[in-house]
């Protein structure tokens, strides 16, 4: 063999592999593969981000388990909708005593359990008093108010609070509310069992879990007969799936400067609304220098909210004045309580003397903290400040760091539960070390008082935390989704635990 | 031979107790509480205390460090931290994925480096060889994660002609299982190609002056012919080497592969558990991986020897 057939040779095996690899794609048109076959209506695949650790919120904590399991595979007794309100889920109707202590609630009838089980008032009970007695999660402490849930018929419901309170039944629709019934948490990790219109079908570690419809749902019957949850953690491996059709939609877009790619193709469709993510620039009030008032107003002036958002979230966003996101019923906009003054952020610095102190920035290594933080130090710079920006691991660096220790002056991180104003501000022991006395009161008289007395206390609540700048409000998350054109019925905003595959549809 | 045998099973035994204090030891010095993270922000610092004594995080670390390489000893790799689930399960189903992934490279390497090194090799001086060898150039200087992210933008996202990432089990459907492992498999296989290439074409061109070359010229063998009868086996030797400390390059550009192409192999397991702080999983895979690069490396020792019979003689 001379030289030059060794060579020919070599390229006929390189051109053996490629034919291989085309051989393959020309049966595909590369708009919808096996894993997507959506096109027969049947089947969707959505692309997600964080997957679950397990199965079983009521012992792992974690977004992701909600976000698959509830409202989808478990049913709440009430729910939230797209404006914040609570609806009538399992639950048909429900009334509260003039006391504010008992809450009676009327069930659905023909509700059943994947295992065949009929839903009563007696799973309610069961599944409310679980949380008290089997639950391992901190969450578990929402139930901490109910002195008694029992069944008065099977279909009637009765639940008696220690003393009033409003978020109890607000919390009644997120995960801690998800009915059960005793024959079906022997194995929850692996086998949930529940009322919704999903069955879980299959859990495949480190790539996926799957979804197939419910034949005997009580309620509307869903669309899509399979559904896949598919899971990536780098954010442009979620956009290529979409695009090469691997997936039909974006569940939650984490990079929103790659949306261009999908703007103006008429294959696909932008969703955008809102979340409970409130981007805290968060200050340790706790200690110096940031225990002083003039100086935490001095970083509220120094900041110019809406160029930061254009900076670094691709101007997608909601800028919000205080930690109460649009779709919370005591929301106001207080944006104008801090404008951007430079001016009089530099009066403030100069006044103070901070300058001569290096502020320590510590940010977690998630996306929106990296790039927020480089335009909140030229930012604070420009107005004087000096500002030492480090980042730490997230989160195991970042919790031990910050949460647990407070060894910081200011964070950023994105507090995504919903209603967490209490929890981040209510609390002096919390990393933001935020000890307001008449605050803490005025949470206490909300949670306790009616309903209109509650939107009226949290109102001023969140203006007093704002005017006493316990922290700055960067912005709030966009809920950004990406979808083949056609799909329906995908939530706007996110702010439920869950997402709710029941709804959507492809028109 | 035998004594060669014995001593490269000391060899091995030692490295591998070596390498478990070692591997233990980083996963101690890591910051960061692992039961904190396991637990999240919403957690009392009783729970996280509570979680710790389950964990046994709070015995002596040398206690620790025992208790866990007895396990290994008896094949016990434990519990996750984070899931509680057995562990060795988990590793052996990525573990399967992760193979295909290394041995399709690993393949896609020797049939691209062998042809072309050799080619370089005899074309050394001229323009075809050094043309090559520049091509070579670029593929050793591109990291595999660069070449995965320009294969998905061509062949994926542009020509739409395969998968952009993914991963289905061969027994499951095997056009779409090859269709996926054609580009994760390819950008991990040409760099490590090009630089095997090197290699090959250095050891040919070491062999090409060899006496015996010239003896086996002069008998009338054509350049192909001489080096084919008498000089592959020879110039095989530091190929076979340069293969073997290859595979711990192939197995950490795999780690990295994986995250491009969204593959639940033993990387993004690896990636996954560090984040999460799973300590235990964390040790048993990395010892995994400590324990998969020095067997080959024993092996290529022991296969010297196959290899070279000269080795047989002389002393180890």
């Amino acid at each position: 063999m001379t030289p030059s057939r060794v060579a020919a040779s070599g390229s006929v095996l390189l051109l053996a592999l490629t034919a291989a690899c085309s051989a393959g794609s020309g049966t595909s048109d590369g708009t919808a593969t096996t894993g997507a076959g959506g096109k027969v209506g049947t089947s969707l695949t959505v692309g997600l981000v964080a997957e679950p650790v397990s199965l079983d919120f009521t012992t792992k904590d974690g977004a992701a388990i909600p976000q698959a399991l509830l409202d989808n595979v478990y049913e709440t007794l009430v729910k939230v909708d797209q404006s914040g309100e609570l609806q009538p889920a399992l639950a048909s109707a429900w009334r509260v005593s003039e006391d504010q202590k008992t809450y009676t609630f009327d069930l659905v009838q023909g509700a059943k359990f994947t295992n065949g089980r009929p839903f009563t008032a007696k799973d309610a009970a069961f599944s409310i008093n679980r949380v008290k007695s089997d639950w391992t999660v901190s969450l578990k402490s929402a139930m901490d108010v109910v002195a008694a849930a029992k069944a008065v018929s099977d279909t009637q419901l009765e639940v008696t609070l220690a003393k009033p309170s409003n978020n109890w039944l607000y919390k009644m629709s997120t995960r801690v509310g998800a009915m059960m019934t005793e024959q079906g948490v022997a194995d929850l990790a692996a086998k949930p069992v529940g009322t919704g219109p999903y069955v879980f079908t299959e859990w495949r570690r480190g790539d996926s879990i799957s979804f197939a419809a419910n034949p005997d749902y009580w309620g509307t019957k869903p669309f899509f007969q399979d559904v896949t949850l598919k899971y990536f953690k780098d954010p442009s491996a979620l956009n290529n799936a979409l695009l090469t059709g691997t997936i039909d939609v974006i569940g939650t877009v984490q990079a929103p400067e790659s949306l261009q790619q999908f703007e103006g193709n008429d294959r696909f469709e932008i969703t955008e609304g809102t979340t409970n993510g409130e981007v805290l620039l968060s200050f340790n009030n706790g200690k110096a220098p940031m225990n002083d008032l003039k100086v935490r107003q001095a970083v509220r002036h120094a900041i110019d909210h809406r160029a930061l958002l254009d900076t670094c979230w691709a101007g997608r966003g909601t800028l919000i004045g205080s930690m109460v996101p649009p779709t919370d019923p005591w929301y106001e906009d207080l944006t104008g309580l801090y404008p951007y003054d430079l001016a009089k952020a530099k009066a403030l610095v100069a006044e103070t003397g901070v300058a001569s102190t290096a502020l320590r920035l510590r940010l977690p290594s998630l996306p929106y903290a990296t790039s927020c933080g480089q335009v909140v130090k030229s930012q604070l710079e420009q107005a004087g400040f000096t500002v030492d920006l480090d980042q730490l691991e997230f989160p195991a660096v970042w919790l031990s760091t910050v949460f647990t220790d407070a060894d910081y002056d200011m964070s950023i991180v994105a507090h995504v539960e919903p209603r967490d104003l209490a929890a981040v501000f209510g609390n002096p022991d919390y990393y933001t070390r935020y000890d307001n006395k008449q605050l803490q009161a005025d949470l206490a008289a909300a949670d306790a008082g009616t309903v209109d007395q509650q939107v009226d206390l949290m109102k001023k609540a969140a203006r007093e935390l704002s005017e006493d700048a316990a922290g700055d409000f960067l912005f709030l998350l966009p809920n950004l989704m990406v979808a083949e054109k056609g799909i329906t019925g995908l939530p706007k905003n996110a702010i439920t635990e869950s997402f709710r595959l029941a709804d959507l549809s492809r028109g | 031979m035998l004594l060669h045998l014995v001593r490269r099973t000391a060899v091995l035994l030692a490295s591998l107790a070596v390498s478990s204090a070692l591997v233990f030891g980083f996963m101690v010095l890591l910051p960061g509480d692992p039961a904190r993270v396991a637990l999240g922000v919403n957690a009392s610092e009783e729970a996280v205390g509570r979680l710790r004594t389950e964990f046994g995080l709070d015995r002596p670390i040398v206690e620790q460090y025992v208790s866990w390489v007895s396990g290994l000893l008896r094949l016990d790799l434990g519990r996750s931290y984070v899931s509680q689930v057995e562990i060795a399960p988990q590793i052996l189903d990525r573990l399967q994925v992760t193979l295909w992934l290394v041995g399709c490279a690993m393949v896609l390497a020797v049939v691209v480096a062998v042809p072309v090194g050799t080619l370089m090799a005899l074309h050394h001086r001229r323009v075809s060889g050094l043309v090559l060898s520049a091509v070579a150039q670029v593929g050793v200087a591109v990291p595999a994660f660069l070449a995965g992210i320009l294969l998905i933008t061509v062949f994926a996202v542009r020509l739409g002609w395969l998968p952009a990432n993914g991963w289905t089990p061969p027994n499951e459907d095997p056009v779409q299982f090859l269709r996926q492992l054609v580009l994760p498999g390819l950008s991990l296989g040409l760099v490590q190609g090009a630089v095997l290439t090197r290699y090959v074409r250095s050891s040919v061109l070491d062999v090409q002056r060899e006496d015996y070359i010239r003896t086996a010229r002069a008998k009338g063998l054509g350049p192909f012919r001489a080096l084919w009868r008498h000089g592959f086996r020879n110039a095989a030797i530091p190929v076979v080497t340069v293969l073997a400390l290859q595979l711990s390059t192939l197995l950490i550009g795999a780690v990295v592969v994986e995250r491009v192409f969204v593959i639940p192999g033993l990387g993004s397991l690896l990636l996954d558990q560090v984040s999460n702080r799973d300590l235990v999983f964390v040790q048993d895979i990395v010892m995994l991986l400590v324990l998969a690069v020095l067997l080959v490396n024993f092996v290529v020792d022991v296969l010297y020897v196959v290899i070279d019979p000269r080795l047989r003689v002389g002393r180890p």
